[in-house]
């Protein structure tokens, strides 16, 4: 197919390869490269790159798993929306990775099994469609994801409001990139060297989202594709740019990303959410990370409707070691519980449910 | 799942604003309330039942004549044989 069958040819990995074992070749330490996209890491361990790149080039993975880096204060609330409080009968509309993600307690999946309508969407037009089939229910939509899906969310709100739905809401527990970046780089001890930009983040966000970040902190970030190849080209451009002391924003993906984004969607987004404080698994808070209902949209927002504020948030489980795995500051195979009380079959942490999820992938292509 | 996938515009509802997406093999209908003037023939980005954006042909060719410039191969080329 055109703009994929490109990306896969081995003649070009090859060339790409040895370009970056040249560049690599002419820095005397160890160069970190975190990928911040899921997506990304699943790439990068289906296609073996780790294991043809230079010695001293190291791939590590950040925290761009949005089921991974839900905290676990959503995560009950978003289960307790299974079964209200208030008695309301309430449909869960949700993207498959979050049905096993555990709670403090329970999973939506064990609600499910209990008899709680909990239904996976392709799409967050589905629970319009679903809204607009279950009148005597309240549809709620569970809102996680970065700016890729975000705007495909404040559409669908966009539309219910168009059709006079009022029996569908959006639980906002979504999450912003850029802010992300910079509460990394502020963390002591963490030493990365560059940044693989996620493609589809980017589409929405465009190149330009990340200068101030590349600039202030002087590390280069390059936007990157999904293909082997273009995730070779990525890398490739950061360690050039390492090799010659640069730190810029480049664009390796210049087929879907431009530098100022995709304006539409996120004007769409803006009109429906705006910037607030938010809680992420293995990083804490992080000031205007996250999104919340705009006023005028509020009748939407399934927090204030199920007044899910007095939903009692647990802890983390314990021995878990999903906040280090996030930042990079660990491997997963070093978390105690990797591939033992925790699998893919019996996940403990989220790292390890999500399909995306750094330990999920490890475990699967490593062994 | 931020992941999108490539597909063709074969068909547009215009009443709905919604496409009808050639992606390896399959049709997926996906809205075209993201991005402005979605025509048939488009190389677009799909993403949860959402189009959000166009493939561009020129800065796509741009990054295989980069290619090209590494190995000294013309892929396009190789392509249509």
């Amino acid at each position: 197919m055109k703009y994929l069958d490109e990306y896969r040819d081995p003649r070009v990995a090859k060339a790409l390869l040895e370009k970056i074992h040249g560049s690599a070749g002419r820095i005397d330490r160890e160069i970190r490269i975190m990928e911040i996209c899921g997506s990304h890491t699943v790439s990068i361990f289906r296609a073996g790159i780790k294991s043809l790149l230079p010695e001293n080039v190291r791939l590590v993975s950040g925290p761009g798993c949005p089921v991974c880096v839900t905290a676990m204060s959503d995560m009950d609330r978003m289960i307790a929306l299974a079964s209200p409080p208030d008695g309301t009968d309430t449909l869960v509309a949700t993207f498959g990775d979050m049905i096993r993600v555990p709670g403090t307690k329970t999973s939506l999946e064990a609600e499910m099994a209990s008899g709680a309508d909990v239904r996976i969407a392709t799409s967050p037009l589905d629970a319009v469609m679903w809204a607009r089939k279950h009148f005597e229910k309240s549809v709620v939509f569970l809102g996680v994801g970065f700016e890729t899906t975000s705007p495909t969310i404040a559409a669908t709100v966009l539309k219910a409001r168009k059709s006079g739905l009022k029996n569908l809401f959006v639980y906002p527990a979504f999450k912003l990139l850029p802010p992300a970046l910079v509460a990394l780089l502020e963390t002591p001890d963490i030493a990365i060297d560059g940044f693989l930009c996620p493609g589809h983040v980017s589409v929405m966000l465009g190149a330009d989202a990340y200068r101030p970040v590349a600039a202030r902190y002087e590390k280069p970030c390059v936007i990157a594709g999904f293909e082997p190849i273009d995730i070779l080209l990525g890398i490739s451009n950061i360690c050039d740019q390492l090799a010659e002391n640069k730190h810029e924003v480049a664009n390796a993906y210049g087929r879907a990303v431009s530098n100022g984004g995709n304006v539409k969607a996120m004007g769409i987004l803006d009109q429906v959410f705006e910037p607030v404080d938010a809680p992420w698994r293995g990083l804490g808070t992080i000031p205007a990370s996250g999104l919340g209902f705009r006023e005028e949209f509020a009748a939407y927002d399934a927090i204030r409707r199920f007044g899910l504020d007095s939903v009692e948030a647990g802890s983390e489980p314990k021995g878990c070691a999903c906040g280090e795995v996030l930042r990079g500051l660990m491997d997963p195979p070093r978390c105690p519980l990797f591939g033992k009380a925790c699998t893919p079959d019996s996940p403990v942490g989220s790292c390890m449910v999500s399909s995306e999820g750094s330990c999920a992938a490890w475990y699967k292509y490593s062994s | 799942m931020c992941i999108a996938v490539p597909g063709k515009v074969t068909v547009i509802d215009e009443e709905l604003n919604v496409a009808t997406v050639e992606v390896g093999g399959t049709t997926k209908h996906a809205s075209a309330d993201l991005v402005p003037d979605i025509q048939v023939g488009d190389y677009v980005l799909v993403h949860a039942g959402f189009i959000i954006n166009k493939l561009d042909e020129d800065d796509a060719l741009e990054t295989l004549k980069l290619f090209e410039e590494y190995m000294g191969v013309n892929l396009t080329e190789d392509r249509g044989k």
